[in-house]
């Protein structure tokens, strides 16, 4: 689809082309809790795409709503143009689910061997040991691998099928920050190769590393979207930390404040434009004291992003 | 609209006989190996029978004019075959449920049949491990003369156990909680299996287990086998046949209820 172009594909370009899956006004609720909320997200071809919300925001909802494994409340859910259980919609798709165990008894080699005979053009074996680092792992046990490489493995059960679609949930959940590198390599390999990623995350930094577009959600609704530039531009700002007789609801209302946290008898002020906040603060209340001026930590700020919808 | 927006080439040319047939044997093999290689289910499905058998039926194999050996051989061919069943599908698939392996499967194109059928194969592969230590302990150390014809009945009809009872695991695996199923499978199958006359003759239990033996699928089974070597009841073999049939489609339809149900709520 995208294998035409030469160049490393522009950001605006993957956003004209067609979507490779879609949820259309998704309602999926579980009894009285509603896990996604009318909405909308389309996966474009040879995109990465970030889901990122804190647990129980609907990501894993939403993957499982487009592999077929349960279907939607109200909405429609589309991949490849077809019905995500078709099976000929299957082998196209590849999927990393959070899984808690593997038959371990099987090695390796075994069970990518396996895999491949689900799809009818499979991945070469040398392929997929490469594209998920599992040279001199092949004859090994499942059960007898480390954390890290039990998750190269399921990357390279997703991988199998040669799909043009993969699907990651939480992919480096549980990871040292080592294997959490190699996995993102390996994502940005197959980024390289045109197939299009949705990956779910609950790091900022995740996404922010591997992604074209992101789409923040929670409580299963949107709240931002656009590129990991354009979101940190919104989710990162400063932080204010002062003691000061100013009303939290009168600083919460000033142009720019994404939260007001009291901390003990200080309140800390998380801001795009720390400069602006200070000066009407300054001209509102002349006891301002023991100022500090921080650089907001990313999972604070997104923290900030999520809570300010609540 | 989302389905005009690609054109996806027909994959379908690529899912015809061979692709299916392959994709059967592999997922059987790997089947059979991993439940061979998993000990817990390995050795307790062969062993437990064997045992049994060397305890009841070798050790007397003659006694009050009754060929224990030749009539346990029958009744524990049965038995390996139901706890190949109730084990491989039952604790298998409520595992592979709890632990999300099922779900990955799900969203392959693996055919749902194939998985089901897998199992069930893999299963009949443990029974007939099982059905030919037991005919060698029979002939050997048992006393027990057969001819082939019987031979082959037994292993024809200790294979027809596989449909009713990898039946009843399916519906189990879908009741049970992992954690609770090679417990609660248990306290089914051994039970069942001593009422139904798999463990000792059925002449040798009380009366009342005599009466309402019929109403377990493990005494019609078991009935069919000790056919072959002249210990069936007296009474049709083809009110057996009908029972194990009614319980299969009974298991079948309730398990195909309650999965259609669990899909819908998911």
């Amino acid at each position: 689809m995208l294998a035409t172009l030469d160049e490393p594909t522009p950001v605006y370009s993957i956003l004209r082309s067609p979507a490779v899956a879609r949820l259309h006004s998704v309602t999926k609720r579980y009894g009285a809790i509603t896990a996604l909320d009318t909405l909308n997200l389309a996966i474009n071809a040879g995109e990465v795409l970030a889901l990122l919300g804190p647990n129980g925001a609907g990501k894993t909802t939403a993957i499982r709503l487009l592999l077929g494994l349960i279907s939607p409340t109200a909405g429609s859910v589309r991949v490849m143009g077809r019905d995500p259980r078709d099976s000929a919609t299957r082998t196209r798709i590849g999927a990393m689910l959070q899984v808690t165990r593997v038959p371990e008894t099987l090695r390796v080699r075994e069970h990518i061997d396996l895999f491949r005979s689900y799809y009818p053009h499979p991945m070469s074996v040398a392929e997929i040991v490469r594209l998920a680092r599992l040279e001199g792992l092949e004859d090994r046990f499942f059960g007898k691998l480390s954390g890290g490489q039990k998750q190269r493995v399921l990357f390279g059960l997703a991988i199998c099928g040669n799909p043009d679609l993969v699907f990651l949930d939480e992919p480096t959940v549980g990871l040292d920050i080592e294997s959490r590198r190699a996995l993102w390599a390996q994502v940005r390999e197959l980024a390289a190769r045109g197939k299009a990623v949705l990956l779910t995350t609950h790091y900022l930094e995740e996404a922010d590393a591997l992604a074209h577009r992101v789409i923040v959600i929670d409580k299963g609704k949107i709240l931002a979207e656009g590129t990991p530039a354009q979101i940190k531009t919104r989710v990162t700002g400063r932080r204010i930390r002062c003691v000061t007789d100013c009303d939290h609801s009168w600083l919460r209302a000033l142009p720019g404040v994404a939260d007001v946290q009291p901390d003990r008898d200080a309140v800390v002020i998380t801001a795009t434009a720390p400069e602006a906040v200070l000066r009407e603060m300054f001209l509102h209340d002349a006891t301002v004291s023991d100022l500090e001026v921080s650089t907001a930590a990313l999972e604070d700020a997104f923290l900030a992003l999520t809570q300010a919808q609540a | 609209m989302a389905t005009a927006s690609i054109a996806a080439p027909a994959p379908a040319a690529g899912l015809d006989f061979d692709y299916y047939f392959k994709l059967f044997l592999k997922e059987t093999r790997y089947e059979f190996l991993n439940r061979l290689r998993l000990r817990a289910y390995s050795l307790s499905v062969i062993g437990f029978p064997v045992m049994f058998y060397l305890i009841f039926g070798i050790a007397n194999r003659h006694s009050e004019g009754f060929h224990f050996a030749r009539y346990l051989l029958a009744s524990y061919s049965c038995f390996g075959m139901i706890g190949a069943a109730l084990f491989g599908l039952g604790a298998g698939i409520a595992f592979e449920r709890a632990q999300g392996w099922l779900e990955l499967k799900q969203a392959s194109p693996m055919p749902r049949l194939a998985y089901l059928a897998a199992k069930t194969v893999s299963c009949m592969a443990f029974a007939l491990i099982i059905v030919a230590v037991l005919v060698a302990l029979a002939i050997t150390v048992g006393g027990v003369h057969m001819t082939l014809r019987e031979l082959i009945q037994l292993i024809a009809i200790t294979l027809a156990g596989a449909l009713p009872f990898a039946s009843m695991g399916l519906l189990l695996a879908l009741v049970l909680p992992a954690s609770a199923a090679p417990g609660i499978i248990n306290l089914i199958y051994l039970p069942m299996s001593f009422c139904s006359g798999l463990w000792m003759p059925i002449q040798a239990l009380p009366h009342f287990l005599q009466r309402i033996a019929p109403l377990l699928p493990t005494y019609h089974y078991a009935q069919l086998a000790l056919g072959i070597f002249g210990y069936a009841q007296p009474g049709s073999t083809l009110l057996h046949w009908d029972a194990l049939i009614g319980f299969t489609c009974i298991m079948l339809g309730t398990a195909w209820l309650l999965f259609t149900r669990m899909n819908a709520d998911a």
